[in-house]
């Protein structure tokens, strides 16, 4: 058996060595560097079409809008898992193998390093002259403060201990000499950084399993309470349970927006947006009044509560053909463009003898162009305006299927109110009122607030991760910028001449080590009397 | 809502003046290009010349003590093969024996090129102050800062090191970079976006733009350090030296070793630029990672380079193809910042376009 291995090394591939063989190759495959080196090239390969493509992730609705437009290479795609890359199949088996690749390469590191740690550094070679920055000086004799071999050795030893040098005195059959090894946390600082790339890995899933996140939007005067009912979407990790949601409570009594009023090139842009909120840690606590702020979320109870948009939203009243109120409140609006030109919909199922439908636009600032098509000149609501198109009919709420509440099906619905008719599109002004035609109800536009839009995200990895994040920054750092050497120092004695001998070796990369080199030359000429004559063998270039 | 009350004001003058001295600095760089490129051209000729020379010096000695007084250096091919690959010019510490005091040329381009980047200096900072805040808040600032940043990183590094045969490479890249913001992205001077008024745009872009200037430096050595091989490669084989030039270039090996040092603090630079975004991204968006476009592509950098020093520290990926990977990686971070910033839609959309 022992010997069908070495063969098999020695030739370098599959052998017939039954199955525990068999998987021991595998693992000296798996973990050997350039398996390692080719999965990492592979993950950043891999990772491209997240970017190509639109992620179910990011944007579901994008996705299924790409699959509209491709009806032939999305499917493929889809069968790909190219719309959910970064959790597909291939994606997690390269990072999966990346992974297991990298704990098979750092755990006997970390044995063998940890060993180094309780060794003594080397011992001097035999020939120092051989490695790469060397040097040989000799001792004078004939001065007053001439040193012993004792104080020589002596000497050396406490010169490398006080520059961080391990050092160990050595005395052999070629001599006596001082070695000595610096940059042990090189090797930890490396090792830091890879356990902590798998720290932030395991945390990030954990993370994702036991938070939640979820959107909502909210109506100035409105109160977002932190329930389940309460979201417009919400996507809970696989581990998370409803009674982790934390009963707070966010009431929106203002929206400010500032727009640029003074610059030529951005007059309207907005520069500001900022919500005045009242915040209930639980239900029994006091409100308190807070600002909430793009880039600046409400942290509340390890939920952060993010302001990720906002619009119009317009309240109105519609009452029906028989003259009831069949629906009356604020209506969230979608911005079209700068100018908040919004595009809204209002279903009334409720209205009678028929359902009604409205939909349109919003323009903050009505004018009217040459065209005599109205617009609008600002985002601000200085001259609000609702221009719509009325329906009636059946609304299709009753079929069952999930409906987009920004959408109106008029398949089953006549058209009642717009230009091409006789009786015109609806315009209200603020607070006018408009009688539909036939009978069938009435419309009017009350009032006009803001919305905003909230994101809420719960993650109990985000704490881990950045610590992780931090410890690999870390060790990154040390690793990069600790060097790692050696330097070995002889006491030489030929016929009575005594010289002293120096050598340094660099483990791994180490652009100083001549200058390291010339420092210690400085010491030891400040140290002992030597004579200025030397052999600089290292320093010849080539 | 009369003024902006949040803000201080845009100081519009200033702003023009910064546009008029980007155009400056960038008409001054392009003199400081040709002037580096009439230095590498005049090399081409000294060189001969010195050769000329040497042959004569060598060929006299030859004659006066005969071959078997140079044991050492008895035949003439392998002495010219030497002479070659630049070794007699410099060394693989990058210090030049001779030929640098002798070029005027590069000279005159290094005090040009402080004129320009003083002019730049100017420019990007006067922008910073009409706008009352970090000049890196759109694609033009991007870009022009930038190129403030590699001109300043490789101006510094001159006082260390003579570079200056890196100098038409550097000059030009600056020019391309002042070029395509003023032409490609122009943009008065305005306040930030909401989504950029934070304290993290003043460390995560700064880090990102510095870490950017070094892989640029280095995708510089590598480029020189594939073509001095694949010339010391034609050397060997008895081609003659196409490129005489790349003698006032330093070896592969050299151009290798210091572009690895070069990418290693870059690489710890982009590391802390992904953190940092992560962190502001938590802030701004709920989320520390979410796969944005930019994100994919930072991490596609990310990845390319620490496969880059495995590769080289320990993978014994030496030589070209340590360089091609350096190169991949410089080549994404030139992706990230224009391709994907304008075509690409996503969460760091801010280019302006």
């Amino acid at each position: 058996m022992a010997k069908n291995k070495q063969k098999a090394k020695n030739r370098g591939d599959a052998p017939a060595l039954g199955f525990v063989g068999f998987l021991r190759w595998i693992w000296t495959q798996l973990t050997s560097m350039p398996t390692a080196l080719f999965l990492l090239l592979m993950l950043a390969v891999a990772a491209v079409p997240g970017s190509i493509f639109p992620q179910r992730s990011v944007n579901p609705e994008l996705v299924t809008q790409y699959l509209d437009q491709h009806p032939v290479a999305g499917p493929w795609l889809d069968r790909f898992q190219m719309f959910e890359v970064y959790s597909s199949a291939w994606f997690s088996a390269i990072y999966i193998l990346l992974f297991i690749s990298l704990v098979g390469c750092i755990t006997p590191r970390i044995k063998k390093h940890a060993k180094a740690l309780r060794t003594p550094p080397p011992r001097t070679p035999a020939k120092l002259e051989r490695l790469p920055q060397y040097h040989s000086m000799e001792v004078m004799e004939d001065q007053p403060d001439t040193p012993t071999d004792d104080q020589l050795i002596d000497d050396a030893y406490k010169i490398l201990k006080k520059r961080g040098y391990r050092v160990e005195r050595r005395d052999d059959a070629t001599g006596r000499s001082v070695s000595a090894e610096r940059g042990y946390t090189r090797e930890i600082g490396n090792l830091l950084f890879h356990i902590s790339l798998l720290g932030i890995l395991a945390t990030a899933g954990l993370g994702q399993a036991y938070g939640y996140g979820g959107q909502r939007v909210v109506v100035e005067g409105e109160t977002f309470v932190n329930s389940l009912v309460s979201y417009d979407s919400f996507s809970p990790g696989s581990n998370f349970s409803a009674d982790n949601l934390q009963g707070y409570s966010v009431k929106l009594d203002k929206f400010d927006i500032l727009f640029d009023r003074d610059s030529k090139d951005y007059f309207g842009q907005p520069l500001d947006f900022t919500a005045h909120v009242q915040v209930r840690e639980n239900p029994d606590a006091e409100p308190v009044k807070q600002e909430l702020k793009v880039n600046h979320p409400l942290r509340i109870d390890g939920a952060d509560v993010y302001l990720v948009g906002n619009g119009y939203a317009p309240v109105v009243t519609v009452r029906d053909g028989e003259g009831n109120v069949s629906y009356s409140g604020p209506l969230v609006s979608v911005p079209q463009d700068s100018v908040y030109t919004s595009l809204m919909v209002i279903k009334v199922p409720d209205a009678k003898p028929e359902q009604l439908g409205f939909q349109g636009f919003l323009l903050p600032t009505a004018l009217v162009g040459e065209d005599n098509v109205a617009f609008s000149g600002d985002p601000n609501a200085i001259n609000p305006q609702l221009q719509l198109n009325s329906y009636y009919g059946d609304l299709g709420l009753n079929s069952g299927e999930p409906q987009n509440v920004y959408v109106l099906d008029t398949e089953k619905m006549t058209e009642l109110n717009s230009r091409n008719l006789d009786a015109g599109g609806i315009v209200l002004g603020a607070g006018d009122t408009y009688e539909l035609p036939d009978n069938l109800g009435s419309i009017t536009f009350d009032d006009l607030k803001r919305y905003i839009a909230l994101d809420v995200n719960y993650d109990p990895g985000k704490w881990p991760i950045a610590i992780f994040s931090g410890l690999a920054l870390l060790g990154l750092i040390i690793s990069m910028f600790t060097p790692r050497r050696r330097v070995w120092v002889k006491l030489k004695n030929e016929d009575g001449r005594r010289s002293i001998e120096y050598a340094l070796l660099a483990r791994g990369e180490d652009p100083r080590l001549e200058r390291e080199s010339d420092e210690l030359q400085k010491i030891f000429d400040k140290a002992w009397p030597l004579a200025s004559q030397e052999q600089d063998l290292g320093a010849v270039n080539g | 809502m009369g003024s902006n009350a949040a803000l201080e004001p845009i100081n519009e003058t200033l702003g023009v003046y910064s546009q008029l001295f980007m155009l400056l600095a960038a008409m001054v760089y392009m003199v400081v290009f040709i002037f580096f490129a009439l230095d590498l051209a005049k090399t081409n000729k000294s060189i001969s010349e010195m050769d000329a020379a040497a042959l004569k010096e060598d060929e006299k000695l030859l004659v006066s003590a005969g071959a078997v007084a140079r044991p050492g250096r008895g035949r003439r091919g392998e002495d010219s093969r030497a002479d070659n690959v630049g070794e007699h010019i410099v060394t693989d510490k990058m210090e030049y024996t001779k030929l640098s005091s002798s070029r005027k040329m590069a000279r005159i381009a290094v005090v040009l090129m402080c004129l320009a980047t003083a002019l730049h200096g100017f420019a990007v900072f006067a922008r910073a102050f009409a706008a009352n805040r970090v000049p890196w808040g759109n694609m033009y600032e991007f870009m022009s800062t930038g190129a403030l940043v590699v001109s300043v990183v490789y101006l510094v590094a001159l006082f260390f090191k003579d570079l200056r045969f890196m100098g038409s490479f550097i000059s030009g890249l600056v020019t391309l970079m002042l070029c395509g913001a003023t032409i490609g992205f122009p943009t008065p001077v305005g306040h930030l976006v909401p989504a950029l008024q934070s304290p993290w745009i003043v460390i995560h872009v700064s880090i990102a733009v510095f870490a950017s200037a070094l892989f640029a430096i280095s995708f510089a050595m590598n480029v020189l350090q594939l073509m001095q091989h694949a010339r010391m490669k034609r050397i060997a084989e008895g081609q003659p030296d196409k490129m005489p030039f790349m003698r006032v270039v330093p070896g592969a090996g050299a151009l290798e070793n210091f572009a690895y040092r070069l990418n290693t603090i870059g690489f710890a630079m982009w590391t802390f630029t992904v953190i940092a975004g992560a962190i502001w991204a938590e802030a701004a968006w709920g989320r520390y990672w979410g796969w944005d476009p930019k994100e994919v592509w930072s991490f596609v950098i990310w990845v390319v380079y620490a496969g880059y020093l495995h590769a080289r520290a320990t993978g014994g990926w030496t030589g070209p193809r340590s360089a091609w990977l350096s190169i991949i990686g410089f080549l994404c971070v030139v992706f990230n910042f224009t391709i994907v910033n304008i075509f690409f839609n996503g969460l760091h959309s801010y280019a302006g376009v």
